[in-house]
């Protein structure tokens, strides 16, 4: 039972870090209708932006400003090159467009900073704590309260300010946003901007526990099932999607792959995500489109 | 008095909401078979919605569709294409990126019996079924003037000629109840003309039962044998035309300011 | 039919012989190619070039036509090659050609499975059941010796090498014209498919869904038609890779990088058309070396290979965008404009309508 719930615990933990990169996603769809093949480019982009930075000496507050500008700049970019001349395009279109600049970001990143492994310390203790019998890494719980306040933050900002308000008119009904006179081309770029920064986090903490390396972008694989179970409208959903997966992945590799030689992880979600897609094409919390004709 | 026959289409209880917003509540009429059958009303009173659920794209909530004799509670698409039930759309919803010969072939889909082996191979009966659909194609774009347009690819032909590639490529498979939705829409006066004695047309010569939506309430009354008046997803009137231009609840509700326009 | 032949050769005034006299003219040529070229080309240029092309005639079917988005073709070709691998070894009585077919079938079967999902989602949703297909086998075919014989690097190569009924096809001349006959044949099926009803149902189902279903293309049946045919030339597709051109592969060989490259194949050359497979899998083929020549030049030889890499992912990046903003119908619709030739008729524009 001990180890069960152990299992059960360190792949929650390790959830919060596929809702952490989910929640990225679900900003950019919610708010321009594109899955962002790109997430997971920029994650590392921004990571590996941060890290050469303080790596050079420059300090660790200043190193996050310019990150963050950094950040800015490039989603500016995105909107004025990528999404304005693509607007009313199908959403095949504007996904295959994401994976280009996919390899455009990673290219970039990996050719102006390296592709060896950089480490980096936050400078948080790895070390395991118990909770009763029960092992819990200390890293994964910090992680989560870092998730957890980001939820906050993001909520805040959706809820309470009048940007939160305009996105969210955006996200409901875009030609209605149009009509009073929203400006969207700037909503889509503060979105990007706020899905970078949600990146950034993403990555600092991914990075700190396996350094910043080319392999961060592929996170973008492990979300895509956290957002087919989640939904992509929901950033609850990317949560309880992100929690769902890590749990699943980490019962699924202790109790099931043994059975099938081990090594299940990478398929596992996918599996999982399949059957979901049956069972609730939405998503747990997404919403039904009615079609019109 | 004659024993009425029955009905080709009976909608019985209809009832069809969206997240909780009701499109349709309780709906029932009936269809006889070979009449022209006008819906009218205005800008969300549920006439697409309704011709969605006889097509099979929506599901109802409660209620049954009754065609030819059959009992539905819902119908499937392809299976409301297989018995007969052709469909014309709102906006355009042609294949855009295929020719107009294409578009109307694809009408035939039901019909194909050439396996996929047949066709990569090119075997006789895959060729023999080709050659039938392109002529019956032609045939039918013959009746809309169109066979000079045959190899255009759709999306760059002009609106009021798309509307027409859209009506042949809905009676290709010779249907035998028609669904129309607005099949007269952003027409000049002699456009309108043309389609809507096409319509007759098909509805005198083929003995196709048609079921349409229209504004165009001069055309309509002209056109249509039996008019049905939705309005918030209630029936408000239903019968011949020219009990539906004197009904004193149908001009309040929906004709309104027109009623001169009708009466010129 | 006379009028359409007018219509198809017009403005250029070109008759229906020129057309014949160019076809047989290419075909003289492909056929001596072996000839004229140096091995190097035919093995490390020519031969990839055939079978990218053909894998990208394979997606282009399901993406191009059906309008189902995949990144797994690299799954589908894995497939083929390990299925070759495993009838060549544990039935060597199989002719290399029949081995060929049965592992396509192999291919469709798994292609047609990993389908179903289509049934129930559309767009971009569907990438997970194509991008489940690429891990689940990369897992699989790793995990479990059985598939590749127990060999100590995990890659398979043919016990016996390139031999059908007696002929001995190792050479380079072998492999080409191997890869040459495979190629014309399949893509000489496909044209025969994209032309036929099920060929106008998928492009149905790709242009509007509902509107298909409504007026009776089987949409089930045709999109999980898509998914079997196209696997069915990805599987050959990559069994030729394996054999034909790499001699040994690996899981590696069909990773996701090459489910991304065949993609880019069509996104460049042309979605829904069958000769854009071929111009994109040139212009892939052929931009590597354009940079690897030009920085040779630029630089004299110190350019740094990880460099190199990085800055062709920026130029695959920054085109793959260029096109889809610019010529959404790729190099087939650029080349046509330039030959003055703008007839559509068989290479129809890709347009995904956006759902409001």
């Amino acid at each position: 039972m001990n180890m069960f719930l152990e299992t059960l615990i360190g792949g929650l933990l390790a959830g919060t870090m596929y809702s952490l990169v989910a929640i990225g996603f679900v900003l950019i769809y919610k708010a321009s209708g594109v899955f962002n093949y790109a997430q997971g480019s920029m994650l590392l982009f921004a990571a590996l932006t941060f890290v050469s930075l303080t790596d050079q000496g420059v300090p660790v507050l200043v190193a996050l400003v310019i990150t963050i500008v950094v950040l800015a700049l490039m989603a500016v970019g995105i909107e004025r090159l990528i999404l304005r001349p693509l607007v009313n395009r199908g959403p095949m279109t504007l996904f295959m467009a994401t994976l280009g600049l996919a390899y455009i970001v990673e290219g970039t990143a990996q050719g102006l900073m390296g592709s060896q492994v950089k480490a980096l310390d936050l400078g948080i203790e790895d070390l395991p704590i118990f909770l009763g019998d029960i092992m819990i890494s200390q890293f994964d719980l910090t992680a989560a309260a870092v998730a957890l306040i980001l939820v906050v933050a993001l909520s805040l900002l959706f809820n309470k300010t009048r940007l939160g308000v305009a996105l969210r008119g955006v996200a409901d009904d875009t030609s209605a946003a149009l009509s009073i006179g929203i400006d969207i081309n700037r909503i889509w770029q503060i979105v990007w901007t706020i899905a970078g920064l949600v990146g950034l986090v993403a990555g600092l903490l991914w990075g700190a526990r396996q350094g910043v390396q080319f392999s961060l972008s592929l996170v973008v694989l492990k979300a895509l099932p956290v957002l087919i179970i989640g939904g992509f409208t929901s950033i609850t959903g990317a949560i309880i999607g992100g929690l769902v997966v890590g749990a699943a992945e980490s019962l699924g590799e202790t109790y099931i792959g043994p059975f099938l030689g081990g090594g299940i992880t990478p398929w596992f979600a996918y599996a999982l995500a399949l059957a979901f897609l049956f069972i609730r094409p939405a998503g747990l919390f997404g919403e039904q489109k009615i079609e019109r004709v | 008095m004659t024993t009425p026959s029955p009905p080709a289409l009976e909608v019985r209880n209809i009832s069809l909401a969206f997240k909780g917003v009701k499109a349709i509540s309780d709906l029932s009429f009936e269809v006889a078979p070979r009449e022209i059958c006008a819906l009218i009303g205005p800008n969300g009173a549920g006439k697409s919605s309704l011709l969605n659920i006889l097509n099979g794209v929506y599901v109802p909530n409660s209620g049954e569709i009754i065609f030819e004799g059959e009992h539905f509670h819902r119908m499937q698409p392809l299976e409301a294409a297989r018995r007969g039930i052709g469909r014309g759309f709102q906006n355009n919803a042609l294949f855009s990126g295929m020719s107009v010969a294409d578009n109307v072939i694809a009408g035939l889909s039901r019909h194909a019996r050439a396996t996929l082996l047949e066709e990569a191979l090119l075997l006789p009966r895959a060729r023999a079924e080709t050659r039938r659909f392109r002529e019956r194609a032609h045939e039918v774009l013959g009746l809309f003037n169109l066979e000079h347009h045959a190899e255009t690819i759709v999306a760059t032909l002009p609106y009021g000629v798309q509307k027409k590639v859209e009506l042949a490529r809905a009676i290709v498979a010779a249907p035998r109840l028609l669904l129309l939705d607005e099949p007269l829409a952003g027409m000049n006066a002699a456009e309108k003309q043309e389609i809507a004695d096409i319509i007759a047309t098909l509805n005198r010569e083929l003995k196709l039962t048609i079921v349409l939506i229209e504004h165009d309430i001069g055309i309509v009354l002209k056109l249509a044998h039996h008019v049905v008046v939705l309005d918030y997803g209630r029936k408000l009137a239903d019968g011949a035309p020219d009990g539906i231009r004197d009904n004193p609840e149908v001009i309040a509700a929906y004709l309104g300011g027109d009623k001169v326009e009708i009466a010129a | 039919m006379s009028e359409i032949e007018l219509r198809l050769t017009g403005g250029i005034g070109e008759g229906v012989s020129t057309r014949k006299l160019t076809g047989i003219a290419v075909a003289a040529l492909v056929v001596s190619l072996p000839f004229l070229a140096t091995e190097y080309w035919i093995n490390a240029i020519i031969v990839p070039f055939l079978i990218l092309s053909l894998a990208g005639v394979g997606l282009n079917l399901l993406t191009g036509y059906a309008g189902q988005l995949s990144l797994g073709a690299g799954a589908f070709m894995m497939v083929g090659a390990y299925a070759t691998f495993a009838f060549q070894l544990r039935l060597p009585e199989l002719p290399l050609p029949f081995a060929l077919i049965a592992s396509g079938i192999v291919a469709g079967a798994v292609g047609f499975a990993f389908g179903f999902p289509s049934t129930r989602i559309k767009g971009f949703y569907l990438i997970v059941s194509t991008l489940a297909a690429q891990f689940f086998f990369e897992w699989l075919f790793l995990k479990f010796p059985w598939f590749y014989n127990g060999d100590p690097s995990a890659t398979i190569s043919l016990p016996a090498g390139l031999w059908a009924f007696g002929i001995d096809l190792n050479s380079p001349h072998g492999r080409y014209y191997l890869t040459l006959a495979s190629v014309a044949l399949l893509t000489w099926l496909s044209y025969n498919l994209v032309r036929s009803q099920t060929g106008r149902n998928w492009m149905a189902i790709r242009d509007m869904d509902t509107a298909a279903a409504v007026i009776g293309v089987p949409i089930l049946r045709a999109k999980l038609q898509a998914f079997a045919v196209s696997s069915f030339i990805l599987g050959i597709a990559g069994a030729l890779w394996a054999f034909g051109y790499l001699g040994s592969a690996s899981v590696q060989s069909f990773g996701l990088t090459r489910s991304y490259q065949i993609l880019f194949i069509i996104i460049i050359g042309g979605m829904g058309t069958i000769r854009g497979a071929y111009l994109g899998a040139a212009f892939v083929s052929l931009l590597p070396l354009a940079l690897d020549w030009l920085f040779q030049q630029l630089l004299g030889g110190h350019a740094d290979a990880g460099l190199l890499q990085n800055i062709q992912k920026v130029i695959f990046g920054i085109l793959i965008l260029w096109f889809l903003i610019k010529e959404p119908e790729g190099l087939a619709r650029l080349l046509r404009r330039q030959s003055g030739n703008f007839n559509t008729r068989r290479f129809p524009r890709l347009k995904i309508r956006r759902q409001t």
